[in-house]
């Protein structure tokens, strides 16, 4: 083409390039447990104002995914999954991204708190602080536990929903938090494990560089074991009852089964079949959380026919 | 080397602009449907006055109206 030094020095950002700024895959989980933490609760919520919350945390979420990528746009330029994100292919300035990260963070939080109360709006701005600071700013370079406390910043959604609600904290909401928490770092060292040379390239002490891959499995069945309980205990909540408690047993089999064969193998067998057991592993991970949240959520229809819960 | 009349950009730049006026529109209508659900959920639109931050005379109760 002939006008591509014109194309290069005038490019201007259209919309699809802002709105990959906000991470639109990551907004979608985060919209899902939010969604069932809200519809859970025993509080009704009147549909637009749910809505609207809903929105705000996507907006908000999304906000904390554009201040980091405004943070992170010198390391995600060295990585191949990231490379093609808007500020390290030139397509946004760093500057704009910061702009929509704080207009768009200012803009949920105020909004949330008008719609609904200040605890869930409080619950959010602590959500974008702990992602774009606490974890963006402090944690990931320096530490290879960065994913086990940033993986907070994930697991406030369905605190937020159920705050939403309520206006308030309870076992249930912390319990949600709790699950989303504790399966964050097996479902990531899962991945380190098959794309580990990626976050070596760009200097992000991830446990498979820093500990070793031996470590690595050794925490993703420690950290399985822990999660077991919380994922089961939730069951034995107002909000969980016999369908749930029977889908959290199967799920649960089935991801200790997948961390304690990953657990076993060597790096060699790992080399041997192409990884073939951790990309099962990670997508039992995806399965697990998903089919945890639908489960809460057919007991929340099922009390609304009285056949729910454990009354 | 010139820009067309019809350069890629202004495309871009129109798609941006159509998605600028859709936010606003959105955010309109956020905060109109707000409004409608919260007086409508008060019961009675009349209470909607109290938050309005102005003294309001006929709001503050007569001395020894309760006597």
């Amino acid at each position: 083409m002939s006008d591509i030094s014109v194309h290069e020095q005038t490019y201007e950002a259209g919309m699809g390039d802002y709105f990959a700024l906000l991470k639109p895959r990551v907004m979608s989980l985060v919209v899902f447990t939010a969604l069932v933490g809200l519809l859970v609760a025993p509080m009704p919520v009147h549909p637009f104002i749910g809505f609207v919350a809903i929105l705000c945390i996507a907006v908000g979420a999304g906000a904390s995914g554009a201040l980091n990528m405004w943070w992170d746009a010198d390391i995600d330029a060295r990585m191949k999954r990231t490379a093609g994100r808007p500020i390290p292919s030139g397509r946004v300035q760093p500057g704009e991204a910061l702009g929509i990260g704080l207009a768009l963070s200012g803009f949920s939080i105020v909004l949330l708190a008008l719609a609904t109360n200040f605890l869930a709006a409080f619950l959010l701005a602590f959500t974008i602080f702990f992602y774009a600071v606490v974890y963006s700013m402090w944690l990931k370079r320096a530490t290879p536990q960065n994913i086990v406390i940033g993986g907070a910043a994930g697991a406030f959604p369905p605190m937020i929903g159920w705050a939403v609600a309520t206006g308030g904290v309870s076992i249930e909401s912390v319990l949600m938090f709790a699950l989303i928490f504790m399966w964050t770092p097996p479902h990531f060292w899962a991945l380190a494990l098959f794309v580990k040379s990626d976050y070596g390239n760009a200097g992000i002490p991830m446990l498979t560089e820093t500990h070793g891959r031996k470590a690595t499995r050794n925490h993703i069945l420690a950290y399985t074991l822990l999660l077991v309980p919380v994922a089961i205990g939730l069951g034995f909540t107002s909000i969980g009852g016999p369908f749930y408690l029977a889908v959290a047993v199967a799920m649960n089999a089935w991801f200790l089964k997948g961390a304690y064969d990953i657990w076993r193998r060597s790096d060699a067998d790992s080399d041997a079949d192409k990884h073939r057991v951790e990309i099962k592993v990670f997508k039992i991970s995806l399965y697990y959380l998903f089919a945890h949240f639908v489960a809460l959520l057919v007991e929340a229809i099922l009390r609304l026919y009285g056949l729910g819960g454990w009354a | 080397m010139t820009l067309n009349v019809e350069h890629e950009i202004h495309d871009r730049r129109k798609g941006r602009n159509y998605g600028v006026g859709i936010l606003l529109i959105g955010f309109i209508a956020i905060v109109f449907g707000l409004t409608v659900v919260k007086v409508i959920q008060l019961g009675d639109a009349g209470k909607f006055e109290r938050f309005d931050h102005v003294a309001r005379p006929q709001l503050v109760p007569e001395e020894g109206a309760g006597e």
